[in-house]
């Protein structure tokens, strides 16, 4: 990789102050994302800033029963903890299906959201990608698209996010916590992560001299019913093809609460409106799910080896629902 | 019992009980505490490191090449290009006359020619003080193309294959009777097209080579499976003798077949070496690997079976069509087993072959067999439901005594026992054959069957044996040990044959100087070290009886070699009658500190010999027998009938591999083998792009080898029947383990859902 400068921060303050005066530099954390893609040439940084001692590692109980994650909480530490594992299984399973027990012991829960795509033509510096060189075009479309997205894509590109965690915090209404030297903002993670549109290659909201600091999960008695499901190629260590964070809540036979996302299959977590939409105040029943999930892949279009996600979508939305119906958050 | 009689000369006694044991590897503690140095682990004082950059055209030539950025990066030695490269010899043109040929690779002269064959072949070589600077500056190397049309898209290609022509060492076809017609008229019949893609490899060891001249000597330590073949190649790239060359290979991280050939990345790293006048390490990032070092080639296949209604074939039809590199690669014995295992009347075979643009194929695990088995034993499978009977009792039906296809005896057959004992250990019986018939709560459940076949071989091996004043014993032999156990069940048989414990035993190999070794491929090296160790051992008991003999005082004195029993540290009279003596006590009296044998000779003509008489030996051997192993795969699997996902959840081989030298490293081996194919069956695949040529998953992460969660507990049975053709009655269990495994998965999800995956991977989109 390309040499470049070091700068260790102790205090958030001095971090984005030294990431608000340089114009090519990085944040650095778990280092588990950015340190391939600067092995891969993908990301060329002159600086890099270490964040990895700031204090931003404490996950607390907010009043009101919410909780606030810090965003150097370690991806384990934070499936680990045992407000996560009571209140929101789904964020805690999520987690665990990700990567490898060596990577989440390293991986930040602010990685993990700005985590880029594991498209192999972004991976390849000989191939073109709108996502790593604007305008250059894009070798994904018409080349393997297994992996690829069936919602939201663009002709610019059609690359997925890889994130396990994110799908969960988008089920959960989560929001994230960024600061810059122009102050502190607040971002819903479903507003957080951006489609690809003309322009791929801004994937967040965020401004480049931007650090997130937090996540904070809002109190929700639906979340502790709730649970994620990812179906990938391999048992462990493989992106998902699919995945899907549920929460159900059911009274009297009906949908009383319910959210839904969906992993694999766009540029960001998806969450799944339409189909929280049909399934609040329907019959709790495998008919009610599968029409949900059919009413929200509706829109979905596929890339000619990608079609069966959209019917692994339906199938593991239905499947995802029906089993917590049957086995709440149990595994 | 089908076994068919032989009349050969008895097996050699052996008094000892190292032979069987599973005695643990004497590498394991070096191997598990770090001491043993790998090719990559070797520390030179003045140690350069290199790295390639490589083509992103599958074809063209280069028009201008900028190296200046690269050169600007701090530490950069040189960057060696064809523009200033020196001259080096191209490699052999490959012929089975000439052994060490068939290590090329690939024809390129690398660094020689502004050609380009394939998209990642090597186009420029930076040498730095570090290696994270010799790959960023590689990876700054710019380079123009004038792109030259290429074809690179195998499945586009298919329809332009041609025959596979038949040499000494591969039949590219064979014929029985009119298959076509028996099919045609069979009552029932199954008429099926497979295909299976290609696969890289992926060693825990990447490919590694440090390589220091000293003036026109040559030292090389490489992970390598021929040594031999190394030297012979880089003297002849070089132009230096091999007498000046000395390889060191004596730990290698995993080779599977990847290893055997020699790859641009040695060539390249002894000539960064010569170019930068320092030793030079060149370690293949994992993409390195993929880009150049080939793999498995892919496939389509089509079998077709005819049988009567009681279930004898009467037609077996087996073709294939697979790939080569224009500069490179051979065809894969993809039809070999449907040579051997089912007893049809009519039989065609023809293997064809497409070239390609792309680099070229290798040598893999069981080269051909690995997925021809999973064509044939998916049709038979498939063949057996259209019958009405169960997939074994067909097996059994047309179970051979003889050869099929002319006749020819078989040295050691014991397939049916090995189906008897799996399906034992299995519980076969418990199985309803009903598609979909089995569930486990959500789970379904599938129970499937395949058969496992590998051809045994043998090479020449010149191995010394030396016995010490102390009664210690060194064997040596210029062999490879990749993790499969050799050093140990070679140190086993030597204590065995010369009466003396394994501790006793000490064996040097992977280094050049030795007596020349046969390469580890075919899974024939331990069979073919046998086969020099044994007589080896047996001159050097009659040399040292000699000794005992010429003394008066010896017990032994009058005794004959057919009279004497190596046991105990020392020689004893068969009969049991009578005294011995201990080999000190021989040495000690006739004043000698060792005394040794020898088999084979490494001098030019000696070499030229020994591979003659080895070949004509095992071509010899070949027109009298079928010799092979053997087994039957019993595998579980699981599928979640929401989304396709299959999990392989219990896994019984039963093996016919001749004796077994160690219990525990011959169950690692075929153990190894069954994981690896079923990451052939679920999911490995390499991408290579059909526009470009270009392999687009060239990762660990993406590139999908099974990991643990993908493994069940696998149990390894034997037979433990000696082959009496084969030197100890070994037969080798480097391959046997991974053919017929992709059928196996494939047929028992058939029988969990009903649905045949003909395609290999069987990912979950096609269970959908």
């Amino acid at each position: 990789m390309k040499t470049f400068s070091y700068v260790r921060a102790t205090d958030v303050a001095t971090a984005v102050g030294a990431i608000a005066s340089e114009p090519n530099a990085k944040f650095i954390g778990g280092g588990t994302n950015l340190v391939d893609l600067m092995r891969e040439r993908v990301e060329s940084p002159d600086t890099v800033v270490d964040i990895s001692a700031l204090p931003l590692t404490e996950v607390e109980e907010l009043p009101g029963g919410g909780v606030r994650v810090g965003a150097l909480t370690r991806n384990s530490h934070l499936a680990a903890h045992p407000l996560i594992r009571a209140r929101y299984p789904v964020l805690s399973q999520a987690i665990l299906t990700g990567a490898s027990a060596q990577l989440r012991n390293m991986a930040t829960v602010g990685g993990n959201l700005l985590q880029r795509t594991r498209c192999p033509y972004f991976y390849d510096d000989t191939a073109a990608c709108n996502k790593r060189e604007p305008g250059a075009g894009c070798d994904a479309i018409g080349g393997f698209t297994r992996g690829h997205a069936v919602l939201g894509a663009s002709e610019a590109c059609i690359a997925t996010h890889p994130s396990d965690m994110c799908v969960a915090l988008a089920a959960l209404d989560a929001t994230v916590e960024v600061r810059s030297v122009r102050g502190t903002r607040r971002v819903p993670v479903d507003g957080f992560h951006l489609l690809p549109g003309a322009t791929p290659h801004i994937e967040t909201v965020m401004a480049a001299d931007e650090l997130v600091t937090a996540v904070e999960l809002p109190a929700s008695p639906l979340a502790a019913n709730s649970r994620y499901r990812k179906v990938r190629d391999r048992a462990s260590y493989a992106f998902a093809l699919v995945s899907v964070a549920a929460a159900l809540e059911v009274t009297g036979g009906a949908v009383a609460g319910v959210r839904l996302a969906l992993g694999g299959v766009a540029a960001k977590p998806w969450r799944a409106r339409e189909a929280e939409r049909v399934l609040l105040g329907a019959p709790a029943t495998e008919e009610s799910f599968r029409r949900a999930a059919e009413a929200e892949l509706a829109p979905a279009a596929a890339q000619p080896h990608n079609a069966f996600k959209i019917e692994l979508a339906r199938r593991t939305i239905t499947a995802t629902l029906r089993r917590l119906l049957t086995d709440g958050s149990a595994a | 019992m089908t076994q068919t009689e032989v009349r050969t000369p008895p097996l050699r006694e052996t008094t000892g009980s190292a032979v069987g044991a599973p005695i643990d590897r004497v590498d394991g503690t070096a191997k598990t505490t770090g001491a043993a140095r790998f090719a990559a682990e070797h520390p030179y004082p003045d140690l350069a490191h290199a790295a390639l950059a490589h083509s992103s055209v599958a074809r063209g030539r280069i028009t201008a090449i900028d190296t200046a950025a690269a050169a600007a990066v701090p530490g950069v030695l040189t960057v060696i290009t064809h523009l200033n490269a020196p001259a080096m010899k191209p490699p052999p043109k490959i012929s089975p006359f000439n052994l060490v040929s068939l290590a090329t690779g690939t024809s390129v002269n690398y660094l020689n020619t502004d050609e380009v064959h394939w998209n990642g072949q090597p186009v420029a070589v930076v040498v730095a003080e570090t290696r994270d600077a010799a790959l960023h500056a590689a990876s700054l190397v710019e380079v123009a193309y004038q792109r030259l049309e290429a074809v690179v898209d195998f499945a586009a290609e298919e329809g332009n294959a041609e025959p596979q022509k038949s040499n000494a060492l591969q039949s590219g076809g064979a014929r029985k009777g009119d298959a076509r017609a028996a099919l045609a008229a069979a009552p029932v019949s199954v008429d099926l097209r497979f295909s299976t893609p290609q696969h890289n490899h992926n060693a825990l060891e990447p490919h590694a080579t440090t390589a220091a001249w000293d003036g026109d000597r040559l030292t090389v330590h490489e992970a390598t499976q021929g040594i031999a073949w190394t030297r012979g190649q880089l003297a002849l790239r070089f132009g230096v003798p091999e007498r000046n060359i000395r390889v060191l290979s004596p730990y290698v991280g995993g080779g599977f077949g990847g290893k055997g050939m020699v790859w641009a990345g040695t060539v390249l790293a002894v000539l960064a070496a010569r170019v930068a006048g320092r030793p030079v390490r060149l370690e293949l990032t994992r993409e390195g690997v993929y880009r150049t070092v080939g793999g498995r080639t892919p496939s389509t296949q089509r079998v077709a079976l005819g049988a009567r209604a009681d279930g004898r074939l009467t037609a077996l039809v087996h073709t294939s069509v697979a790939r080569v590199g224009r500069v490179g690669g051979g065809g894969e014995q993809i039809t070999s087993q449907s040579r051997h295992l089912y007893d049809a009347e009519n039989i065609l075979l023809q293997q064809n072959l497409v070239t390609l643009d792309l680099l070229p194929n290798t040598m893999m695990r069981a080269p051909g067999e690995a997925i021809g088995t999973f064509a044939l034993e998916s049709a038979v499978d498939e063949l057996a439901y259209k019958l009405g009977l169960d997939p074994i009792e067909l097996r059994m039906r047309n179970e051979p005594t003889v050869n099929p296809l002319d006749g020819k005896r078989f040295a050691h057959r014991m397939l049916r026992e090995a189906y008897e004992l799996g399906a034992e250990r299995f519980g076969w019986p418990e199985r309803t054959p009903a598609p979909g018939s089995m569930r486990d709560g959500r789970w379904l459940v599938g129970m499937g069957v395949a058969s496992a076949y590998h051809p045994s071989w043998q090479l020449a091996a010149n191995v010394t044996v030396r016995l010490s004043a102390d009664g210690g014993v060194l064997v040596r032999c210029a062999f490879q040990e990749m993790g499969m156990g050799s050093a140990t069940v070679v140190a086993q048989i030597a204590a065995d044959a010369l009466g003396v414990p394994v501790a006793a035993v000490r064996v040097e190999y992977g280094d050049s100087l030795l007596p020349g070794g046969p390469a580890a491929g075919g899974s024939a090296q331990t069979a073919s070290i046998a086969a020099s160790l044994l007589p080896a051992a047996e001159k050097l008991k009659r040399s040292v009886l000699a000794l005992a003999r010429r003394s008066p005082e010896s017990p032994l004195r009058g005794t004959r070699a057919s009279g004497v029993l190596a046991r105990d540290g020392g020689l004893y009279p068969a009969d049991g009658r009578g005294a011995g003596e201990s080999y000190p006590a021989i040495l000690a009296r006739a004043g000698r500190d060792s005394v040794e044998a020898r088999v084979g000779s490494d001098t030019r003509v000696g070499a030229m010999v020994s591979q003659a008489r080895t070949v004509g030996k095992v071509l010899n051997d070949r027109r009298r027998w079928v010799k092979a192993a053997c087994g039957a795969h019993f595998c579980e699997v699981r599928v979640d009938p929401d989304t396709g996902e299959v999990r392989v959840t219990r896994w019984v081989g039963a093996f016919d591999v001749g004796r077994v030298i160690n219990a525990k490293t011959a169950a690692s081996q075929l153990r190894g083998g069954i994981v690896m194919g079923i990451g052939m069956a679920l999911s490995e695949e390499t991408l290579v792009d059909p526009r470009t040529g270009r392999v687009m998953n060239p990762s660990l992460a993406e590139y999908h080898v099974p990991v643990h969660a993908d493994i069940p507990p696998i149990e390894v049975h034997y037979l433990d029947e000696p082959d009496p053709t084969m030197p100890l009655g070994l037969i080798g269990v480097g391959e046997v383990g991974i053919t017929g495994v992709a059928a196996a998965v494939a047929n028992a999800v058939h029988h969990a859902t009903g649905r045949r995956v003909r395609d290999l991977p069987i990912t979950l989109d096609k269970l959908l």
